[in-house]
């Protein structure tokens, strides 16, 4: 046997048959759910509460609401459409808009750093920003 | 094998174009055809790594690795812009070094190997992703990115395994 057709034979033969190289593979794909299911926990688990939701219209910035004092902001929006945000336990949300959807009157609660709730038709957009030593107050 | 002698071998350079050019056309196939799921952009079958793990089984690392960054590059010049090389850049390195370390391993199969290089490349991507947005939410992402991965990896490592099997060369012969 000439040196090149050894060669190729030593690369190509593992020294796993290939019913176990299977095996492994099925072993690394299950490694791999396994690790994206702690990473999901993880970042799950260490997701931060927001410390005040901010309010843009039009992309411009309108006002910025702490999340620990309840409140209440008429916030008008684009042609004369108006969101009511309401602050509460720390939480968000838009208790009444006079958009045709509603889609941000049934958006959840949110507290969140990174969480938005949206009302395309008024312009209207309230994102939950900062927190005491957060992923916001590293970067 | 006589096939690396050389640092400047023509039957080497042409062989490597070729693919290349074929790894380009199959990822030019891919921008063609409309995204599976659009609420996810990413999420791709990724058929030019057919042509690394191609190349990667039947030339070497070196080989491989030359292939995918040309076609890389040659890509985001075509269809991307420099965003898009600096997404696909990433995801490309960190398959590349992946699928070379599982496969010095000779734990897995080629399959096992693309699917790394799958889910490797969708995190070299996410990590930019991070950068580029400053944002941590895209996080959750990653999660079903991870997963398509997978599927998409057992796809393209099926196709490359064969090709491996049935398209051989004698690299080493020179006229």
């Amino acid at each position: 046997m000439n040196e090149e057709k050894l060669c190729a034979e030593v690369e190509n033969n593992s020294p796993h048959s290939v019913k176990k190289r299977i095996r492994n593979d099925i072993i690394l794909v299950l490694a791999i759910i396994l690790f994206a299911s702690i990473a999901l926990l993880v970042m799950l688990a260490l997701r931060s509460e927001g410390g005040a939701a901010v309010v843009t219209v039009n992309g411009k910035p309108y006002a910025s609401l702490p999340l620990d004092k309840d409140a209440e902001l008429i916030i008008q929006g684009e042609d004369g459409g108006y969101n009511i945000l309401v602050i509460k336990d720390g939480e968000a949300y838009i208790r009444e808009a006079d958009c045709p959807d509603k889609i941000c009157v049934k958006h959840r609660r949110i507290s969140y750093s990174g969480e938005t709730i949206v009302c395309l038709p008024n312009g209207v957009s309230v994102k939950i920003e900062g927190s005491g030593g957060g992923v916001d107050a590293v970067s | 094998m006589r096939y690396h002698e050389k640092r400047f071998n023509v039957r080497r350079l042409v062989l490597l174009g070729t693919f290349t050019a074929i790894a380009l056309i199959l990822s030019y196939i891919e921008f063609l055809l409309p995204p599976i799921w659009s609420a996810v952009p990413g999420i791709k079958l990724g058929l030019a790594n057919v042509m690394v793990i191609y190349v990667l089984y039947s030339l070497s690392l070196k080989d491989a690795a030359m292939v995918s960054l040309v076609r890389v590059f040659l890509s985001a010049i075509l269809f991307g812009t420099a965003l898009t090389l600096a997404y696909s850049l990433a995801g490309a390195v960190l398959s590349l070094a992946a699928m070379a370390i599982l496969k010095k391993l000779g734990l897995f199969s080629e399959v096992g190997v693309s699917i790394a290089g799958a889910v490797l490349h969708n995190l070299g991507q996410i990590l930019v992703a991070v950068i580029v947005l400053r944002t941590a939410e895209i996080g959750y992402y990653m999660i079903i990115l991870t997963l398509t991965g997978i599927l998409s990896g057992v796809f393209v490592g099926l196709v490359g395994s064969l090709l491996t099997k049935y398209i051989k060369f004698d690299w080493s012969k020179q006229k």
